[in-house]
């Protein structure tokens, strides 16, 4: 069982080293989308305190999007996913260690520059910490729930655009905890409900997503 | 098909269905247009002019059963879809797609008059309330089915594809909703509500009743016309649907 | 052992066979044929379980080919070769073996590659291979491959007419230790082991 997750989630990291462009262009539309934004309506310090959370959030997101439509086509293309597919072992263990090792390379390093760019907004030590914390809890749900969207999108005409489509709307309770905790922790209130329905979010997406994306692959491979 | 079941299957094949569906639409268009007239009599020139909210109040008996229906109308998608995935029957995602428009005019309806209403009670087109905008991301969702299932050529992977979708939102849909509320009550937004008037007179609520039958005649009736459609167009290469189709033409 | 009864296959709206059935027994080969659009691949796809037919029953042994006992016993070849550009064809093979569950040593890869001619560029990226070097890579798999049922299409396209004796003998070697296999191909091939049948589509 677990064999078979490290053994794709191996695979994908090997992969995923060789052709580091592709993971550094998603953090650099991360950093280009947050720096954009106080061009955009000014420097004032409270404001951008204020903004702060919710822009990092929905750059995040819209990160996450960008390096979904890949998750699965090139396994598609090569032929790799159908010898997935029929490898004696449940495809939804195959998307899990999928949805591991796309969590390593997209979400972990954004939760990790987050705080650096948040210092472009003057957010307190503290607000930093948990801004990392929530897009570390929080990503591993982005993997999961775009790993059903990749799915269904695999092989369709303008599959780019209708992924965000689909997938953009289900991001939506991740975003509310997540940007929330750091507004709560910016108040000067405490975020802990936040983080654990943030961590429930993030578990039963990791758990059930790749049941369910399986069920789509499969369809895909049809 | 497998013939077990028969009696349940025969009316789940497009064959039979076709004209069982025919024969069904003009009840629903009368009851759509009996009900409807009799909760428009009952909420326009019936039901008295609210003490606070004068007049303006009146959209709600559109306003309420369309966001009823538009809510509704998704659980049934995915009841269907989860019938097409456990029985295999073909007509089930017929029925997903058929629906589908409907359920997206009923969320869109229900943002527009809940525009309506709102700019003279609240002085905006529009707030973020959490109604509202779980309505607004429900529309979304409706969109997201409907251009998902577009895309993809191949009838019957579309079928199936949008019905893992629908299952997944209808998971997600309490848990979008309770987050939208909570975030709603975080940032003290606007939470009035059109329905809680504190005495509710039982004259209004007939003529909601009454509308939320006719919405609900109308989908039904709606959603019979277009899968009989989409029957048809999946069906043209049989021989029982190119006699109706030809039929049709010499008419 | 390998039963297939009553097979029908629409694409799309296109009927494109019915009624196609066949047995295969131990160390025996199926060629399928037919024209171009005839229906190979989607047969093949039924087989290995991917496309469910429209109607008709597959089993192998007693399994379904959605059952996870029929996948521990298939290897599958497709048009495409199932390998990563950015990896060595040491590494491609490796990862190809270990994610269909089984496991291969270093030596006996390196003698894999060895044999099908790819010695001494084992550690070179797979795209600075030739197309027919990549579709060796991919062969490579078939060396130590010891489950019972091959479904292989087009396996001798881009490979030369040595490499193509090599692959003849080695599904020769797999039928006589009792192995079955189905393929299909546009060229003559010259497999001598084993009992040969031939399933026309579309005629």
């Amino acid at each position: 069982m677990l064999n078979i997750v490290m053994a794709v989630m191996r695979r994908d990291l090997k992969l995923a080293m060789r052709r580091q462009a592709d993971m550094t262009a998603v953090l650099f539309f991360f950093v280009i989308v947050v720096s954009l934004f106080p061009l955009g309506i000014g420097p004032e310090a409270n404001l951008l305190r204020k903004l702060a959370p919710g822009v990092l959030w929905v750059a995040a997101l819209l990160a996450t999007m960008l390096s979904l439509p890949r998750l699965f086509a090139d396994d598609l293309k090569d032929g790799t996913l159908e010898q997935l597919a029929l490898a004696p072992h449940p495809l939804g263990l195959v998307v899990l260690g999928k949805v591991l090792a796309h969590w390593l390379v997209s979400g972990l390093p954004l939760a990790l520059l987050a705080p650096i760019l948040g210092i472009q907004y003057d957010l307190s030590t503290d607000a930093l910490i948990v801004l990392t914390a929530t897009l570390l809890l929080g990503t591993p749900a982005l993997s999961g729930i775009g790993a059903i969207g990749a799915a269904l999108t695999l092989g369709v005409r303008g599959g780019g655009v209708l992924l965000s489509l689909l997938v953009l709307p289900l991001y939506i309770p991740v975003l509310i905890f997540g940007a929330g905790a750091v507004d709560a922790t910016v108040a000067g209130l405490g975020a802990e409900g936040h983080f654990s329905l943030l961590a429930a979010l993030a578990f039963a997406s990791v758990g059930f997503a790749p049941w369910a994306a399986a069920a789509a692959l499969k369809i895909a491979l049809e | 098909m497998n013939e077990r079941l028969i009696n349940i299957f025969r009316f789940a094949s497009p064959a039979t269905f076709y004209p069982l569906a025919g024969r069904m639409i003009p009840w629903f268009v009368a009851l759509t247009v009996l009900f409807g007239a009799a909760g428009l009599w009952l909420g326009l020139f019936v039901a008295p002019t609210d003490f606070q909210q004068g007049e303006g109040y009146r959209i709600i008996f559109v306003h309420v059963p369309a966001s009823w229906m538009s809510m509704f109308i998704y659980l049934v998608m995915a009841f269907w879809a989860a019938v097409g995935f456990t029985l295999n029957t073909r007509l089930s995602g017929m029925m997903t797609q058929a629906l589908a428009p409907t359920g997206a005019l009923m969320a869109f309806l229900s943002l527009w008059t809940g525009a309506l209403w709102g700019k003279p009670m609240w002085g905006a087109w529009w707030v973020w309330d959490a109604r509202l905008t779980s309505e607004l991301i429900l529309l979304f969702l409706y969109i997201g089915f409907i251009a998902l299932t577009s895309a993809i050529d191949d009838p019957r992977r579309a079928d199936k594809a949008g019905g893992i979708l629908l299952l997944v939102g209808v998971v997600n849909i309490p848990i979008i909703y309770f987050s939208v509320k909570w975030w709603n009550t975080l940032h003290q937004g606007s939470s009035v509500s059109l329905t809680r008037s504190p005495s509710m007179a039982a004259i209004m609520l007939w003529g909601m009743l009454l509308m939320a039958l006719c919405f609900w005649m109308y989908s039904i009736a709606l959603a019979l016309v277009r899968v009989r459609g989409i029957i048809l167009e999946r069906e043209r290469h049989t021989d029982w649907a190119k006699a109706i189709l030809s039929g049709e033409t010499a008419r | 052992m390998l039963e297939a009864r009553d097979l029908v296959c629409i694409r799309g709206e296109r009927r494109l066979f019915a009624g196609v059935g066949f047995r295969l027994e131990e160390g025996e080969l199926l060629y399928l044929r037919g024209k171009n659009g005839a229906g190979k691949t989607s047969l093949l796809r039924m087989l290995i379980g991917l496309l469910p037919p429209e109607s008709g029953s597959i089993t192998w042994r007693g399994h379904a080919p959605r059952s996870e006992a029929f996948r521990a016993d298939l290897c599958f070849l497709g048009h495409a070769n199932a390998i990563k550009e950015e990896l060595t064809p040491l590494e491609n093979l490796l990862e190809s073996v270990h994610l269909a569950g089984e496991s291969l040593s270093e030596a006996e890869a390196l003698d894999a590659l060895e044999q099908v001619g790819l010695a001494g560029r084992e550690d070179l990226p797979c795209k600075y291979l030739s197309q027919g070097q990549k579709r060796r890579v991919a062969l490579a798999r078939l060396v130590h491959e010891r489950r019972p049922l091959w479904v292989l299409d087009e396996p001798f396209v881009a490979l030369d007419s040595s490499a193509v004796a090599w692959l003849a003998d080695l599904i020769g070697a797999h039928l006589q230790r009792g192995g079955a296999a189905v393929l299909t191909t546009h060229q003559p091939v010259d497999i001598t082991a084993g009992t040969q049948r031939e399933l026309q589509l579309g005629a």
